[in-house]
């Protein structure tokens, strides 16, 4: 997958765990959690999905480099070739 | 509350049900219920059409029970009300489904309006904020009638308009245009799939545009026009559901504060071996199978729960009756604002992989606006956990009719003193509430204490 792919994979996930976000206006900077509001479900689902999307399993021990729109990007393109 | 009005069939005549699937949807005042039934069986009669305002108490529906095959069924067909109390299309204080499941019925009651815990009411809440707001039933049946909303005087909470307020307002206008749209269909094409599907939605009358041949309604368009609705429904009723809920939180909570003598206690508990349990279980797991800190913490309050009878149950009419299962309501909060305390039933017998899949499909549910009747009247203590966005300590307000209530605040790093040696450790703070007509301070400390216990020595979690 190519990065515009996995962007707009993201954004297409994220806009499906939280309804009440709208990501083509979230900037993609923002911290999930704590600016954007996710609460640990909707993160752990947005993660879940990804994985079903893309191919790539974040551990548990890599969530603190995966807390914005752009670090999961970042984070998916790094590892989507050994998926 | 007195009537209900059955908003939509799930079931037909000659369908095969199951304990616990969903009927027919009921609105009240209170919000539209999914109705489940208690018992499996096949149906027999449909008591009740939609569209139909009924008393409290009324048949909704008959059943033939597994084994009564064509014998008049006891007990699906009496009165659909369980012990003759009085019932009505709302939803009901059922204390457990195991204790009641035998003769519970498809049909929700509650003994008084202010009965309930704050959960019960939250479904769906429909009840409605504005004026000239209507609930998705009646704004659907005002559609399919080609009747302007705002033009129909409202019976409902704040002016809003029920399904029955439309139902006469097409009667009304029927009289004197003398056709009621209803009564006289246009002749259509109509596929039989599509046919069935239109009347197991109730939909015989409504306004859909067909794809077929010479504009026959098929399958496709009858699915579309329901995602239509359902989109229509979503996207209208958030303000209105958010202002039914702040309400209805609001009077559940005036009424715990008013009647419920609530005594705290709080205990900090160092979390390193839980945590490390957590990790352990999560690093040999897919991403799909991991637990979320507060899955352990709900089996550790309920197993604790199962030990201390006095933490778990309801304050009725005078008296406290202990509950038999651990039915956890887990505080949700809502998108938008408010919260919700649906159950995870007999979360004590079950494992940390269970509870996670039923919290999750919960979530998701609450999110939706999809929670059971059952849920919303089934929890016997509930646990509201702050997670780690949270603050440290949580102080919570009971739901009534409960008598207890486990509070969570965020895992924090503090400098934790242990056999003479200081070092930083992970630390949770729980709180209890609980209600002083029932428990005293000691008990509420054993309980806690055995909460402690729990999420340390990890074997039971």
């Amino acid at each position: 997958m190519k990065r515009d792919e996995i962007r707009e994979t993201t954004l297409k996930t994220l806009g499906e765990v939280a309804p009440e976000i709208d990501p083509a206006q979230a900037p993609s900077g923002a911290m999930l959690r704590e600016e954007l509001g996710l609460d640990s479900m909707d993160y752990l689902e947005l993660l879940t999905q990804l994985h079903e999307e893309t191919g790539v399993e974040i551990p548990e021990g890599d969530y603190d480099r995966v807390r914005s729109i752009d670090e999961i990007v970042d984070y998916l393109v790094e590892h989507a070739s050994e998926a | 509350m007195d009537f209900g009005t059955v908003v939509e069939w799930r079931v037909e005549p000659g369908d095969t049900v199951e304990r616990g699937d969903i009927v027919c949807e009921v609105e009240t005042q209170k919000g539209n219920i999914d109705v489940e039934i208690w018992e499996s069986g096949t149906v027999e009669e449909i008591a009740v059409p939609v569209g139909e305002r009924v008393p409290v108490g009324q048949t909704l529906m008959r059943l033939t029970t597994e084994g009564e095959a064509g014998e008049e069924e006891p007990a699906g067909a009496e009165d659909l009300t369980g012990a003759g109390e009085p019932v009505e299309p709302v939803v009901e204080e059922a204390p457990s489904a195991e204790e009641e499941s035998a003769d519970r019925e498809p049909v929700v009651d509650e003994e008084s309006g202010e009965e309930e815990p704050v959960a019960q009411q939250e479904e769906g809440l429909e009840r409605q904020g504005g004026r000239g707001r209507g609930s998705p039933a009646a704004r659907k049946r005002a559609a399919e009638l080609g009747l302007n909303l705002e033009d129909i005087a409202g019976s409902g909470p704040d002016g809003a308009v029920l399904l029955e307020d439309v139902e006469r307002a097409d009667v009304d206008r029927g009289e004197s245009v003398e056709e009621a749209p209803e009564m006289h269909p246009p002749k259509r094409r109509v596929s039989p799939v599509a046919q069935r599907m239109l009347a197991r939605h109730g939909l015989e009358g409504a306004a859909i545009e067909g794809s077929g041949e010479h504009g026959a309604v098929r399958r496709a368009d009858v699915e579309a026009f329901l995602d239509r609705r359902e989109a229509d429904e979503e996207q209208g009723d958030g303000e209105a559901k958010r202002a039914g809920l702040r309400e209805a939180i609001g009077e559940a909570m005036a009424r715990s504060k008013r009647e419920i003598p609530h005594y705290y206690l709080e205990e900090t508990i160092e979390m390193s071996r839980t945590l490390d349990w957590l990790g352990d279980y999560n690093e040999e797991r897919s991403i799909a199978q991991r637990l979320l800190l507060v899955v352990p913490l709900l089996k550790a309050v309920a197993v604790a729960a199962g030990r201390f009878p006095e933490m778990n149950g309801f304050f009725r009419d005078g008296g406290f009756e202990p509950a038999e299962a651990v039915h956890v309501g887990v505080a949700v909060s809502m998108p938008g604002g408010g919260v919700v305390a649906p159950a995870i039933h007999a979360v004590d017998q079950k494992s940390c992989a269970e509870i996670m899949t039923e919290l999750r499909d919960l979530v998701g549910r609450v999110r939706r606006g999809k929670l059971r009747s059952s849920e919303m009247t089934d929890p016997t203590i509930t646990v509201t956990s702050l997670g780690d966005q949270g603050v440290e300590k949580v102080y919570g307000v009971i739901y009534p009719p409960q008598v207890a209530l486990v509070g969570f605040g965020r895992v924090t790093e503090r400098p934790w003193a242990q056999e003479g040696m200081v070092g930083v450790q992970p630390v949770v703070t729980a709180t209890l509430a609980a209600d002083h007509r029932v428990s005293d301070g000691i008990a509420g400390s054993r309980f806690l204490a055995e909460i402690r216990r729990i999420l340390r020595e990890t074997e039971e979690l």
